[in-house]
């Protein structure tokens, strides 16, 4: 019994020990400049919370060994201190909070997910540091009107406005019938808003509008209806169990539907996890290894893809690339600042306007990025079952034809 | 809806009813362990979601995952006498509370360890079982749903007479009875304690396995089982197998009218509300009462 105590509590002195002793740094400490960031390494979305690292440090390594960041004639290289959020909002505005007044951290990067960028906004906000953001989308982080906030990717609403668009245009600008199953949860509400407003420009009828609980595995019920009332495009957005789960009920009740969109598409693995039976599904991505834009770090879009497999091992997710594009768009604000004043970075934020490899990035004053138009892809297979994502729209980065409708399930 | 096109009627008490047997399986597993220990175990849709990932894990070796079915409850028989021999020994003999508290940490611990083991990744097993339509085709019944209410049902049919039968199910429904006076006749309760909670972690198994071939698994998935078995026990009552089988069709197809005439958003929440309304009810009389299994 002694010894258990005894040994209890060293654990705990030493527990106690390695949560304080990281030293208080400052942001630039000799020649480094130092960003903070609170990531889902565990939780719920850990895999997303680890493609958004990898992503950083990737374009940490590369910025860094291309000649860091040059501030004032003097070179600078970047370093990064992370923090495990859990997933968890609350944990990740303490962690903000602690970064920001104990570590001394005065620039800071995104976490993953919009809800933990929500909770994450208010603290920067508050201390007057920039955030450069690359993986919450939530249309409602541009409405608040902060000013130190700054997003690589495009907002939420348009991740599925092209598909609707597409599907009016192939119906001769008339307006489509529309079924939507959407989860509860401030993103997906977002692509849902997305899509009231592109049926509501389109002249589209939506005949079905389900919303999907946060223990999703059954959506059953949706697809029945859809069965029974035949519309003409199914919008499905709720993360990777939606998308899972949509496909898997989709083919085991061979739903017909002439097009069906959908979101997390890649970061659910979907041609891996369902082969032949996700065919036909349109994806909506930030981002996608065929675009042609360029850059001096990542050269493009191809490269960056090869050089990330060589690193971790796996092709990356669009979260990764953008989140590797956030510390581009660091690099040049600071360079353009020429300062590591924190008015004049947001500043030099507000006013970017370049091109990298991930996009075009350009912000709107709420702060999201209104450069980069959102991609989609299908998934098409070749006869013996191995299956692709191919970019369809928006035409000018086609690398396929659109295959529209979707042939009926007794005819595959 | 429900009015306009009659299939959907059909359709969602089908749905519900393949659902609920596969519900009334884990629920049984609950009565068992709460009838013979006392013990309601927040646990219980953890135990099926890492049922699940065995299945999951053959299946990504190349083995079907209907195999699953055999190997995952075998497997997490074995898991289930670990936590019982580590935790639960402990806690038999105190009140609800206790329990209620150590089995909270073991789901906390659970979701942890399969997030850390496995990623926070959801997965399937694909077992390619194809569709079966009736009525015209208006009715869909995926194959996977149908095999998953089949082996369910022969799962409960074998544990009931393995109960009736033999001496280990003897040992079991006297311990249940009466704790104590099995003692005194010669029945090591620590045993059979440690094989009701392994055998309860085997229909888990079986569960898990069934559900990641006809839904999708998450390492945080589990909760909505233990809250659905809870409250099928609570409704059925602890000895009582008919009864749990049809409250838990009962619920399967409660949670199918929820889904389309409320919709799909309500369809948990429906079945949180339901338990209360019936605890409410019932006012705890099962807690109180320690009923013991037939």
């Amino acid at each position: 019994m002694k010894i258990n105590k005894i040994i209890l509590s060293f654990i705990s002195a030493v527990a106690i020990l390695l949560s304080t002793s990281v030293v208080s740094l400052a942001k630039v400490v000799g020649d480094k400049i130092v960003l903070g960031a609170a990531i889902s390494l565990t939780g719920k979305y850990s895999s997303n919370g680890v493609h958004t690292q990898n992503g950083y440090n990737m374009a940490v390594d590369r910025i860094n060994s291309m000649g860091g960041v040059k501030v004032g004639g003097k070179t600078y290289k970047f370093e990064i201190i992370y923090y495990d959020d859990e997933s968890n909002p609350k944990r990740a505005a303490q962690l903000a909070e602690r970064l920001i007044s104990q570590d001394g951290v005065e620039f800071m990067l995104g976490p993953y997910s919009s809800g933990l960028t929500k909770a994450i906004a208010p603290v920067t906000e508050k201390y007057g540091v920039p955030m450069v953001e690359a993986n919450g989308a939530s249309r409602s982080l541009f409405t608040k009107g902060y000013k130190y906030l700054f997003a690589v990717l495009a907002p939420a609403n348009l991740y599925l406005d092209v598909a609707i668009r597409t599907a009016v245009e192939l119906n001769g600008g008339k307006g489509v019938r529309i079924a939507q199953a959407f989860e509860q949860d401030a993103f997906s509400q977002d692509v849902r808003l997305g899509i009231l407003d592109a049926a509501k420009e389109t002249g589209s009828e939506i005949i079905i509008d389900d919303k999907l609980p946060k223990e999703l595995n059954d959506m059953a019920a949706t697809l029945v209806k859809v069965k029974q009332m035949k519309p003409d495009v199914l919008v499905v957005s709720g993360h990777t169990k939606g998308a899972l789960t949509a496909i898997r009920q989709i083919a085991e009740m061979k739903v017909d539907v002439p097009m069906l969109a959908m979101t997390h598409c890649d970061a659910a693995k979907l041609s891996k996890q369902h082969g032949k039976n996700s065919q036909y599904a349109l994806c909506a991505s930030q981002w996608h290894k065929t675009l042609t834009y360029k850059d001096n770090f990542f050269k493009d879009g191809m490269t960056y893809a090869a050089d990330f497999q060589k690193e971790f091992g796996y092709d990356p997710p669009y979260q990764s690339a953008e989140s590797s594009a956030a510390l581009l768009v660091f690099k040049d604000a600071f360079e353009r600042a020429n300062s590591f004043d924190q008015k004049k970075v947001r500043d030099a934020l507000a006013a970017t306007n370049m091109q990298t490899f991930y996009g075009n990035i350009k912000f709107a004053p709420g702060g999201q990025n209104v450069d980069k138009p959102m991609v989609l892809f299908q998934v098409m297979c070749d006869g013996a079952g191995k299956c692709e994502n191919k970019v369809v729209a928006p035409l000018k980065w086609a690398s396929a034809k659109l295959i529209h409708p979707i042939p009926k399930w007794s005819n595959r | 809806m429900v009015f306009q096109y009659p299939m959907i009627t059909i359709q969602a008490c089908l749905d519900g009813i393949l659902l609920g047997v596969l519900f009334a399986l884990i629920a049984y597993g609950m009565a068992l362990q709460w009838g013979v220990m006392n013990i309601i175990n927040i646990a219980q849709g953890d135990l099926v979601i890492l049922g699940g990932y065995i299945a999951y894990f053959m299946y990504l070796f190349g083995i079907h995952p209907a195999w699953g079915v055999i190997v995952s409850p075998f497997i997490m028989y074995f898991v289930g006498i670990g936590i019982y021999k580590l935790v639960i020994n402990k806690v038999v003999d105190r009140d609800l509370f206790i329990s209620i508290l150590a089995t909270f940490g073991i789901s906390i611990l659970f979701m942890q360890l399969m997030n850390f083991a496995f990623g926070a990744d959801v997965v399937l097993a694909n077992s390619g079982y194809g569709t079966t339509f009736l009525f015209d085709s208006n009715v869909v019944l995926p194959n996977s749903k149908i095999f998953s209410a089949f082996i369910s049902i022969l799962f409960a049919i074998c544990l009931v007479i393995y109960m009736k039968k033999s001496k280990l199910g003897r040992a079991i429904r006297a311990t249940a009875q009466n704790a104590r006076a099995a003692k005194i006749l010669g029945v090591d309760t620590e045993k059979v304690y440690a094989a009701t909670f392994g055998i309860n972690a085997a229909l888990c198994g079986v569960a898990g396995a069934l559900i990641s071939i006809t839904f999708t698994i998450h390492p945080y998935m589990g909760l909505p089982y233990t809250i659905r078995s809870f409250m099928i026990v609570i409704v059925a009552g602890l000895g009582n197998l008919p009864g749990v089988a049809m409250s838990g069709m009962g619920l399967g197809v409660f949670e199918e009218f929820a889904d389309y005439i409320l919709g799909t958003e309500f369809r948990i929440g429906s079945v949180f509300l339901l338990l209360v309304l019936i605890l409410v009810y019932r006012r705890f009389k099962l807690s109180r009462k320690r009923e013991y299994l037939k």
